[in-house]
């Protein structure tokens, strides 16, 4: 009997799955682990790995359709069978949707030879896995749990196709597979010179749920906005001291040294201004108002077809050297669209910088469930007035918080500004 | 630090233990006069005299279950047996009496009696005098067991069995006899039931005791240079009591295992390892536990074959590439 395959869940949020492309055609034949096709979800594009050697019959939807989770895509079975109609299956026969069961066929072909056993009967043939079980080593399951990473998803490289620790470590840090092609379904250019036509751009899984979470959040959280300008001349200063004191330890590696950015330094005055107004760490539970021991720093990166925010976790215990170092790893693991799920949930707080584009003040959209975003704007030079009344040239820099006002009320959100201007002006502070 | 061979250390235990402690003494078939089958208790009787060193007749029942008795009165007997292969003739003794007279006299009567001799395969003896007993006697509640790997484990481990309360049977091996070793003159013990790591590494560990060890040490060298893997070698020392606490630790670093013994593997001292590995450090492993140990069957006579049935380092190597697999 032929099995029909469904759209895998392939992240914990993901609903719809994109069918970039397919990789195989009906009528291949199909060993386990063969790619099938490519699926973009909302975080990802990822390879769905058969794991049902035999003939492709049927694919149900073509290349570039979207489905719900648990639909069906296509129908694997011996050759010359009949394709089942995508709806034939029995609901509660449903195979489970993720991670996708792995048979291990091709592991049980290679009989292993048992150990002597100090029983004189011929040796038997043992499958090394029995059933639809994905064949994993129990580190490596552990490791996976950690990581976030689907088991069903990777290709073992032990014996019969055993996920070790190693695939696991591998799967964490290897790159997602490049994002698919996006149908840019540009009309193609008629007589009409000069007339430019307007373009419909498919929506990318990332763009979908940027925007299905930012309306969520704009229309369901009574945002409000607080703005101060903070003297940034002596971060500046410290800064510059630090990234010139790391450039010399460095020495001939200087290259490589660890170069602290103003984003780092406002990262750690967050975490720390967090744990003096905690009552700014804290999430909106409908019933309750959830108060967060530890603060997850997410922060916003930009990338060219959208934006991620991954965290920073537990930054209340690190040091700004170890902010900076994890933030920058998270950064390139962006840009290379690294990040896991994991690394990109669990926020507490949210910092965006658009500084380095030149604005100076902007109110970013609450990342839910934090309740509070900071905008942090442009370092700007501009004259201002000193404690004994004479007009200098001041470093400024405006830092704007946007809060859920059913969390946290103007006189706490303000309290948090307070203290953290307090950190960015006197940066020793974050010292201690 | 004096360098001894296995044999002068195992002696220098004797010795001081002789001259520590009135009640220890020394008996067996040849140990007096003739200075020990091999040699191990040579000049003990001139040093001691004969009430202290004493010869026996050929009769492994018989002298051990004098020992026996003597040691349930307060004596520190050692009892030399020429080849551990011969304490079956002496079993009821060995088991059922010193193993189970503390216990069925309700703690009244205790039986600080240590047996020593070689057991091992590997000297083309033939089978009945190649046996390695360390699994069947631990496998009995009331005995311990140690196989010391080197001299200055050899000396630790018996004068710690000498000075023990219950019956200690300590597994020497006639190959290692003049293996040499740094040796400390001053008085220590290593503690019955204390694995040692005797190589640190990360990718496998490998669990070995008795000559076994120093075979997978080896081993790990050729696993080092000629394949990059970095093999921690752990020595148990102690059958029973087992040291399980060093044993997962060092599985939780490497997550895969290599066992190797010269017993049988047919319900060998690694089969309870295997089980207790995997009973206590399931989520840790990252593949099947790897066995290597003597091949199944009778000790084979024929010495290049026997060579071959005893785990050899190119046979480790190949146990090990497997787990790495």
């Amino acid at each position: 009997m032929a099995d029909i395959i469904d759209m895998p869940k392939l992240s914990d949020t993901m609903t719809v799955g994109t069918l970039v492309k397919w990789n195989v055609k009906e009528g291949d034949t199909l060993a386990f682990g063969d790619i099938l096709c490519e699926v973009e979800t909302d975080k990802a594009t990822m390879e769905v790995q058969n794991t049902i050697p035999g003939v492709l019959l049927k694919i149900y939807a073509p290349g570039g359709a979207q489905l719900p989770v648990g639909s069906p895509i296509c129908a694997i079975g011996k050759k010359g069978e009949a394709a089942p109609e995508p709806g034939a299956k029995a609901a509660p026969a449903a195979k489970a949707e993720a991670p996708a069961p792995a048979k291990a066929a091709k592991a049980a072909a290679v009989p292993s030879i048992p150990e002597s056993t100090g029983v004189s009967c011929a040796p038997q043939a043992l499958p090394a896995v029995s059933g639809d079980r994905v064949a994993a080593s129990p580190y490596a399951k552990r490791m996976a749990e950690k990581a976030g990473v689907n088991l069903g998803a990777l290709r073992g490289t032990g014996p019969g196709g055993r996920v070790v620790g190693n695939d696991v470590i591998a799967a964490a840090s290897a790159p997602a597979a490049p994002t698919g092609p996006v149908n840019v379904a540009v009309a193609a250019p008629a007589d009409g010179k000069g007339i430019q036509p307007d373009a419909d751009v498919p929506v990318s899984n990332m763009r979908q749920t940027i925007a299905r979470r930012l309306l969520e959040s704009k229309v369901t959280v009574p945002h409000f906005y607080l703005e101060t300008e903070v003297d940034a001349a002596p971060l500046l200063a410290l800064r510059e001291t630090l990234n010139k004191r790391l450039a010399e330890a460095a020495g001939k590696d200087a290259k490589d040294a660890l170069k602290l950015s103003v984003n780092d330094f406002i990262l750690k005055a967050s975490a720390e201004a967090l744990r003096r107004v905690p009552a700014v760490n804290a999430s909106w539970a409908g019933t309750s108002i959830r108060t967060h021991g530890a603060v997850h720093l997410a922060f916003g990166v930009a990338l060219e077809d959208g934006l991620v925010t991954p965290v920073v976790r537990d930054a209340q215990a690190k040091s700004l050297r170890d902010v900076a170092l994890e933030a920058k790893a998270l950064i390139a693991k962006a840009r290379a669209k690294k990040l896991t799920p994991a690394e990109m949930s669990g926020s507490t707080y949210t910092v965006t910088n658009l500084g380095m584009y030149g604005v100076t003040g902007f109110f970013g959209i609450i990342n839910v469930p934090n309740a509070a975003i900071l905008s942090v704007g442009a370092t700007v030079a501009k004259p201002v007035v000193d404690a004994q009344g004479r007009i200098m040239v001041g470093q400024r820099m405006v830092i704007g918080l946007s809060g859920d006002h059913r969390v946290v009320d103007g006189a706490a959100g303000a309290q948090f500004l307070q203290a953290l201007r307090q950190m960015l002006e006197e940066p020793a502070l974050m010292m201690l | 630090m004096p360098v001894l061979s296995y044999r002068e250390a195992i002696r220098a235990a004797l010795r001081e233990e002789l001259a520590r402690d009135e009640n220890v003494v020394v008996m067996g078939e040849e140990v007096a006069q003739f200075n020990g089958a091999y040699k191990v208790t040579e000049g003990l009787l001139k040093e001691f005299g004969p009430r202290r060193v004493v010869d026996t007749p050929i009769s492994e029942a018989g002298f051990i279950g004098v020992g026996i008795g003597a040691s349930m009165l307060g004596i520190r007997p050692v009892m030399e047996l020429m080849f551990w292969s011969f304490s079956y003739v002496a079993f009821d003794q060995i088991v059922n009496n010193a193993g189970n007279i503390r216990y069925m006299s309700g703690g009244l009567i205790n039986c600080p009696i240590v047996i020593r001799g070689p057991a091992n395969g590997g000297t083309n003896v033939g089978a009945t005098h190649s046996h390695t007993p360390e699994a069947i006697l631990a496998s009995h509640p009331g005995i311990k067991v140690v196989c010391p790997a080197t001299p200055y484990d050899a000396k630790g481990l018996m004068k710690a069995a000498i000075r023990d309360n219950d019956p200690v049977y300590v597994m020497e091996n006639t190959i290692l006899y003049n293996d040499k070793g740094e040796v400390p003159d001053e008085d220590y013990i290593v503690p019955l039931g204390s694995a040692d790591v005797k190589r640190v590494g990360a990718d496998l560990t490998i669990v070995a005791h008795g000559r076994a060890v120093l075979t997978s040490l080896k081993a790990a060298e050729i696993l080092e240079k000629e394949h990059g893997v970095s093999v921690e070698v752990v020595d148990l020392r102690s059958i029973r009591p087992l040291d399980e606490a060093t044993v997962l630790a060092s599985v939780r670093k490497t997550h895969r295992v290599l066992l190797v013994e010269e017993n049988k593997p047919f319900c060998g001292v690694d089969a309870q390892l295997a089980y207790l590995i995997q009973a206590k450090a399931f989520d840790d492993l990252d593949a099947p536990i790897g066995r290597v140990s003597s091949i199944d069957a009778p000790q084979i006579y024929c010495k290049p074959l026997e060579d071959i049935q005893i785990p050899n380092p190119a046979r480790v190597v190949e146990g090990a590439l497997k787990v790495l697999a």
